[in-house]
């Protein structure tokens, strides 16, 4: 077998297994509607306004709450002291 | 020239091209194996947080339309009920409700617990419901007892009656949901005050309007407005701030570095092999475009490869190669399955950032050496 055709066949198999992620994407957003739902849920139940991502800090639990001078308050000379402190840029409406 | 002899031709220069990288095995071998981590980590990232702002976007539609949070010097603060009744009697507000909720740290396991009153609370006192993560955190189960220490000292053991979803952990993993009494004995909160308000307007378009004349009737309230609850997380998740960016920069980088030195210059073996192609007949054309192929054979393959990888550890492992960064000291840490948002527009630049100058960065420099005199580029 020529290389030409052992290469052409890798890519166009390649190809096809990245269209085939498309569509398992595809179906996963089709059966996801009841997760995000529950999720929707849960959220309109308990008038919740984040996402459980961080839970490590009360600005980073809950960083659209996040009040405007919490980042620095920890202690002195702290800038601060949470790893995902450091990962979250600062939410829009603090910076308004 | 016809379509079959054309196909031929570019059949046997893709020949050519892999028999000529298969003699360096190792250093390309080397080389898509670098580029497949690049491809990976920056289609990863972009993944993620595409994945994530999107759930986000869809999930927090429905958290309240405005928060009013009481401000005391600087800081947040309870806020009397007597607020809310006022804030009901602004024009355009269809209610003001109470929301009662607070943090507890559990010194037994080391994890942050939100502690969240519903509005209608389907347990009787002494009762709770609890996430995902708090079970996992606790080691414990439905029907099992859990201890919290109150704020004067003494121990309280509620009862774990509901497991709250799986399927809900991005936004429940943490919650411990109680009645109204538990919560307030547990945290010596009087009567008649609360955390916050969540107001509800008739009109969407009035919203901000709303969340101004509170502002104005309250000085020492600050309302938030639920577009901008959504718009903080498009801002934590956007690629382009945060660690997010100092991830995808290093990335880049890396794939600059790497791509410069390609376009830098040729080995000398390179450079000679492009000799004896001339003085055998090569047209600069030809070796321009076996060059072409040979940046596509290195960079189409890593790129796919590196896109399927990309994926299955973003959408079928929940990313858990960022868990330790995402986790940081947090003891408590949601495991949820990210749903596949991803879009041709994501595949399209990430295309344009890898493939595209890689190739291009391979073409230029063996033009200038197919340029050349083949008698002094074997010289050389």
């Amino acid at each position: 077998m020529r290389k030409s055709a052992i290469y052409l066949t890798i890519t166009v198999i390649n190809i096809a297994l990245c269209s085939a992620l498309f569509m398992h994407a595809a179906v996963r957003r089709k059966d996801a509607g009841k997760e995000l739902a529950s999720q929707a849920n849960i959220v309109k139940e308990y008038q919740l306004t984040d996402l459980v991502l961080f839970t490590e800090a009360r600005y980073t639990r809950h960083p659209s709450m996040a009040d405007l001078n919490t980042p620095f308050q920890d202690y002195p000379f702290s800038f601060e002291h949470f790893p995902s402190g450091s990962l979250m840029p600062v939410p829009p409406g603090i910076r308004r | 020239m016809s379509l079959m002899v054309w196909i031929e031709k570019q059949r046997n220069l893709i020949d050519f091209v892999l028999s000529s990288l298969l003699r360096r095995k190792g250093k390309n071998f080397a080389l898509i194996a670098a580029y497949i981590l690049i491809v990976f980590v920056l289609a990863s990232v972009m993944f993620l947080t595409h994945a994530l702002k999107r759930e986000a976007s869809i999930v927090l539609r429905g958290a309240p339309e405005i928060i009013v949070q009481k401000m005391t010097a600087g800081r947040h603060d309870l806020i009397p009920k007597t607020y809310a009744r006022q804030i009901e009697k602004i024009a355009g507000v269809s209610s003001a409700k109470t929301r009662l909720w607070g943090y507890y740290y559990d010194p037994l396991f080391k994890a942050n617990y939100t502690l969240i009153v519903p509005e209608l609370f389907k347990y009787e006192e002494g009762g709770i419901a609890v996430g995902e993560g708090v079970t996992r955190a606790g080691v414990t189960a439905e029907g099992n007892i859990m201890p919290f220490f109150s704020s004067d000292g003494k121990l309280m053991n509620y009862r774990i009656r509901e497991v709250l979803p799986a399927d809900s952990e991005l936004v429940s993993s943490d919650l411990v949901v109680m009645s109204e009494a538990d919560f307030r004995g547990l945290f010596g909160i009087p009567e008649g005050l609360v955390t916050d308000l969540a107001v509800s307007v008739g009109n969407p378009q009035e919203v901000l309007t709303i969340a101004n004349k509170i502002k104005q009737q309250y000085p020492d309230t600050r309302p938030v407005i639920r577009d901008e609850i959504i718009r903080t997380y498009d801002a934590i998740f956007d690629w382009r701030s945060g660690i997010l960016l100092v991830i995808f920069s290093g990335a880049l980088l890396a794939f600059i570095i790497f791509s410069w030195d390609k376009a830098s210059g040729l080995s000398a073996e390179e450079r000679r092999e492009i000799g004896i192609l001339k003085a055998t007949g090569w047209e600069t054309s030809d070796v321009i475009l076996m060059k072409f192929w040979e940046g596509l054979a290195i960079s189409l393959t890593s790129f796919l490869v590196g896109l399927l990888l990309a994926y299955i550890h973003v959408f079928f492992t929940s990313a858990t190669l960022f868990e330790p960064v995402l986790k940081g000291w947090a003891v408590l840490y949601p495991s949820f399955r990210i749903v596949p948002f991803i879009s041709a527009y994501q595949i399209a630049v990430l295309f344009f950032l890898t493939v595209v100058p890689y190739t291009t960065a391979t073409i230029i420099p063996s033009w200038s050496a197919a340029t050349v005199d083949p008698d002094l580029v074997m010289r050389t």
